[in-house]
């Protein structure tokens, strides 16, 4: 009881004191260019437009709206967001959502203002959403689910690119996690409906989307075609059907509302990678130049088989098995396989495999931790960009030190606890110690990020510390991929497998 | 799990590296004027002879701390050098370079080590009850969070700039010496302390009195009153060389070169005010308020006229008048604050109650001098807040007035941060200390500590904050009257801090505490 109040409330409260912190720091030029005008603009910008113009103008090109400037790319939901928070941009100070004068505005009363939301979305969104996970759906002592608590909410990926970039990401993710707390609580169609939001939020979602489908349709499946499951799908299939028709009511009106949306939505003229990420074809590019060999249409035919080809045994897996502890698997392996092998992955896309392998930190600390680590240090680039060294280092530090200190990460990293007992049958593991390996890794990871704030790249290789990062990062994630992928299928079909669905 | 058995340390540094990363997340902060008096200071220590240090004056802030703290910074400034030349030059008056900014806050982070330490051994003196306990409910663990993670440390030190962690912590172990019995080293440690900042020369006496009290007289007769027989020429002797010889190491170079009266001026300049800039809410807050509201009466009612206008909310170098009530000159309040010490160190030394009775002496003094002085700064609160808490986690009275005293003490330090930016931080930081604070010390002591009233005043604490920021910005006397704010906070603060004083004072004089071994 003791550490429901004390620790529970201290813990949310000091996260909450790292975001700001974050969010409040003064722009430093670390790296001797001005700071872009970025994500903050765009947002400010997408209030301005939803509050001034009407409904069928927001995503067209016209006088008053110009896609080129920061046209709005997300689904209709982050529209009705921008423009409830423009409504109250307007009540406290109307120059804030001006049409066209309001444009590049900034003022320390604004600042506030715009990281206010972000902390209000993540605190009505994110972070009842974990604690209800950490709760009711994962398994321990209470000073366990309390730790749990304060590690995942101590992420610093989404502190860094929520608060120190400016993004809303805690809203999508937020929802998606009600998404999997619904489906892990037996409420499916609450489950359904929160993920539908998830993605009218941000259409990159549906890189969840996959294992969502194959647990319900798995979940249907179980029950039996022929009577309970058949009226399941169809109750969830008219749940996702009516809240797709709920977003999109206005633009249902015209076809051509609905194709320009999608329009922006999936802009497809692009190539298959865009700047540094530390994803397959990116890492491919340094060895063969695949983005001049190919032509635009074989690489997107060649990044959809290769991303099918990744997802697809962990989604036949779950198909087979619906349980929470392979859905929370698949999610990571689903996610991670997109990112990995898609078109057009912007490095913040690390953030939704990022969220499973959250959930999974309490099962599998350590290589959680090091995936979460690596998710991080995969976006240093950004981060410098937006002169954020000092919190990155900061929160990360953090981050790995409480994670496995508080979890006892590099106790539980015996093969039992990694769960690859199934695997020593099939094939002889070597006898590494993890640990040291992962203080390595980590220790590497330390060294680069220094090197890239402190040392400047030698002038024919201008990229080389991006590069590096990525690669580093690369490797990183197709192996903790086929880690992941190793778990998740080798675990046995039996259905006696202990369930960490409900705890008292 | 490792950080579930309560007999192993390792929570501890957790807590403290919690608390640092927490630190670094400020570095880029507001920082007051107080950054450029230590880049001032670093400058002048590098790069003058040590003749000059205590002549020099080409920026308005000279130096005006004793003679080992020059040295500090003289020891600071050789790292300074790998950072930025250009802080050490000191016609750079102003100078705040990304790279000085990330040296000087890191200086005080990692002098902050002595702090911690501090605390450490705070910590391994304190008693407890038998009986096995969690881990957040055991006295040291409180202890070491409300420490550590002192709001007041954390919104004056790393973010208004100052040096306090690295003091509190001298001040601290000290303390914790004397309650290990080790007072040699607590007295060498004080007598270091005092040539570091000649501030604590307030609480001077209760380490005088009680060392010469339960230290240098071995014995006590019967009914608790000194055995005048039994006082050690030895242990009298090995205090006085040691402190003779501290100070000696510090000024020594000054005597020789003749400098001591102009090092004397520097450091008690008293041509400074009464008040400081911000009002403490200290004795003088409320005198101020009860002069001007009289002098507007007494205009009203005709009572009066033609008096002098007083100008109290002028600056921090000014003088004024008072006009109905008489005029405080510097040495009325140095009578004020050695009267009012006077009980409290009588008391001890009629009945010593060992090294706590000492630590609860040493409080008083430090919340006398806070309550009279001349011209105190509202971080002052700190020199009482800190060593309360050791006290606090022992008693449960001490734990209430602990509440009372933290808590208003700490939300006088908002104005000193008054930028948007660092709003939602102090609000967050002393919401965190508080609510803390409140939980912990009613989980220890299975219980509520404070009464109605004293919950009614504490929340009232809000109300004030939000009509002050909120509500009186919108109101039209804000251009005519805009230290009223200033003035309502400081005032209903001053209430509850002389409320805690006079509490602590009573807890000093109560007669009934049974003497407890050294």
């Amino acid at each position: 009881a003791v550490y429901h109040s004390i620790s529970a409330l201290s813990s949310l409260h000091v996260q909450m004191l790292v975001k700001m912190l974050v969010c409040m720091q003064p722009v430093f030029l670390w790296a001797g260019k001005p700071p872009m005008f970025g994500d903050y603009e765009a947002q400010r910008h997408w209030q301005e437009i939803t509050y001034n113009l009407p409904v069928h103008e927001w995503y067209f090109n016209t006088t008053d709206n110009n896609l080129n400037y920061w046209g709005l790319d997300y689904p209709p939901l982050t529209a009705y967001h921008s423009l409830l928070c423009g409504h109250v941009a307007s009540l406290i100070n109307p120059d804030w959502v001006e049409l066209h004068t309001s444009q590049g505005f900034e003022s320390s009363a604004h600042k506030l203002f715009m990281r206010a939301t972000v902390l209000i979305a993540d605190l009505l969104m994110y972070v009842p959403a974990v604690v209800l996970y950490c709760f009711y759906l994962s398994e321990g002592s209470n000073r366990k689910k309390v730790c749990l608590v304060l590690c995942i909410l101590l992420y610093p990926g989404l502190i860094l690119i929520d608060y120190g970039h400016f993004q809303y990401n805690s809203i999508s993710l937020g929802l998606a996690l009600w998404g999997v707390l619904g489906l892990g609580l037996g409420w499916d169609m609450l489950g359904s409906l929160a993920f539908v939001l998830a993605v009218n939020y941000k259409q990159m979602e549906l890189y969840h989307s996959l294992p969502f489908f194959c647990y319900l349709l798995g979940k249907c499946f179980k029950q039996g075609m022929a009577g309970r499951g058949l009226f399941l799908l169809v109750k969830i299939a008219v749940t996702v059907l009516v809240t797709f028709t709920l977003c999109w009511l206005p633009f249902l009106t015209d076809p051509g509302q609905v194709l320009q949306v999608l329009h922006r939505l999936f802009p497809v003229g692009r190539g298959l990678f865009e700047d540094k990420v530390a994803n397959t074809w990116c890492s491919l590019n340094v060895l063969i130049k695949i983005k001049t060999i190919l032509s635009t249409d074989t690489q997107l035919y060649l990044s959809l088989a290769a991303t099918l080809l990744a997802a697809l045994p962990s989604s036949i897996k779950l198909l087979t098995k619906p349980t929470l502890w392979q859905f929370k698997l698949a999610l990571v392996n689903s996610s991670l396989a997109f990112f990995l092998f898609s078109f057009q992955v912007h490095e913040k896309s690390i953030l939704l495999p990022a969220l499973p392998v959250c959930l999974l930190l309490g099962d599998l600390p350590l290589p959680a931790v090091w995936f979460l680590q690596a998710s991080t240090f995969s976006m240093l680039p950004l981060f410098l960009k937006d002169g954020l060294f000092v919190p990155y280092a900061v929160t990360s530090s953090a981050f790995v030190f409480y994670s496995v200190y508080l979890l006892s990460a590099l106790e539980h990293s015996s093969e039992e606890e990694l769960r690859l007992r199934p695997v020593r049958r099939l094939v002889c593991l070597p006898r590494v110690d993890l640990g040291r390996i992962f203080y390595l890794s980590v220790a590497a990871m330390a060294g680069l990020s220094f090197m890239s704030v402190a040392l400047a790249p030698p002038a024919r290789l201008p990229d080389l510390f991006p590069l590096l990062v990525s690669v580093f990062s690369f490797l990183h994630f197709l192996g903790l991929l086929l880690y992941f992928n190793v778990v998740q299928i080798a675990e046995p079909p039996s259905p006696r497998r202990k369930n960490p669905k409900k705890t008292e | 799990m490792a950080a579930s058995t309560a007999d192993s340390w390792s929570w501890f540094p957790a807590l403290a590296l919690g608390v640092s990363f927490l630190k670094c997340l400020m570095i880029n902060s507001y920082h007051s004027t107080d950054f450029e008096v230590h880049r001032n200071w670093l400058a002048i220590t590098h790069s003058l002879p040590v003749s000059k240090w205590y002549h020099e004056s080409t920026s308005e802030w000279t130096l005006d701390y004793p003679p080992l703290f020059a040295w500090f910074e003289y020891g600071l400034s050789h790292v300074a050098q790998h950072f930025d030349k250009k802080m050490l030059v000191v016609q750079n008056l102003g100078y705040a370079s990304p790279a000085t900014v990330l040296f000087q806050r890191l200086s005080v982070i990692a002098t902050d080590v002595v702090f911690i330490y501090a605390v450490r051994e705070c910590c391994r003196s304190v008693r407890e009850e038998k009986g096995s306990k969690d881990l957040l409910v055991r006295p040291y663990f409180i202890l070491a969070a409300l420490l550590l993670w002192n709001y007041g440390l954390l919104i004056v030190d790393h973010i208004h700039f100052q040096y306090n962690g690295f003091l509190c912590g001298i001040l601290l172990l000290s303390v914790a010496r004397h309650l290990q019995g080790r007072h040699l080293e607590g007295a060498f440690l004080f007598a270091v302390l005092l040539n570091l900042k000649h501030i604590y020369l307030y609480i001077a006496p209760a380490y005088g009195i009680f060392l010469l009290r339960s230290y240098c007289f071995t014995k006590d007769n019967t009914d608790g009153s000194v055995r005048w027989s039994s006082l050690s020429l030895v242990r009298l002797i090995a205090l006085g060389s040691i402190v003779i010889s501290v100070c000696a190491l510090s000024f020594g170079p000054f005597i020789a070169m003749g400098q001591l009266p102009q090092v004397l001026s520097r450091l008690f300049p008293f041509k400074r005010g009464l008040c400081h800039a911000y009002w403490a809410p200290n004795i003088w807050a409320l005198y101020n308020v009860v002069d001007k509201a009289l002098s507007v009466l007494g205009l009203r009612l005709k009572l009066l006229a033609n008096l002098p206008k007083a100008s109290m909310t002028g600056g921090l170098v000014q003088e004024f008048q008072h006009s109905v009530l008489p005029s405080v000159s510097p040495s009325a309040t140095l009578i004020c604050t050695l009267v009012s010490i006077l009980p409290a160190v009588l008391s001890i030394w009629r009945c010593p109650r060992g090294a706590r009775g000492f630590l609860r002496c040493l409080v008083v003094c430090a919340l006398c001098s806070f309550m009279f002085g001349w011209h105190v700064h509202e971080k002052a609160i700190l020199m009482a807040i800190l060593p309360l808490s050791v006290l606090a986690v022992e008693s449960r009275e001490d734990a209430g007035i602990f509440l009372m005293l933290a808590t208003t003490g700490h939300y006088s330090l908002f104005p000193l941060l008054f930028t948007a930016t660092e709003m939602p931080t102090k609000v967050l930081l002393i919401l965190l200390f508080t609510l803390y604070s409140f939980t912990s010390l009613k989980k220890l002591f299975r219980g509520f500590l404070l009464n109605t009233l004293e919950v009614t005043y504490l929340l009232g604490l809000i109300a004030v904050e939000i009509i002050c920021e909120v509500v009186y910005p919108l109101l039209p006397w804000k251009q005519t009257l805009p230290f009223v704010t200033l003035l309502a906070k400081s005032v209903y603060c001053s209430l509850g801090v002389s409320y805690s004083f006079i509490r602590l004072y009573l807890s000093i004089l109560r007669p009934t505490d049974k003497p407890k071994e050294l």
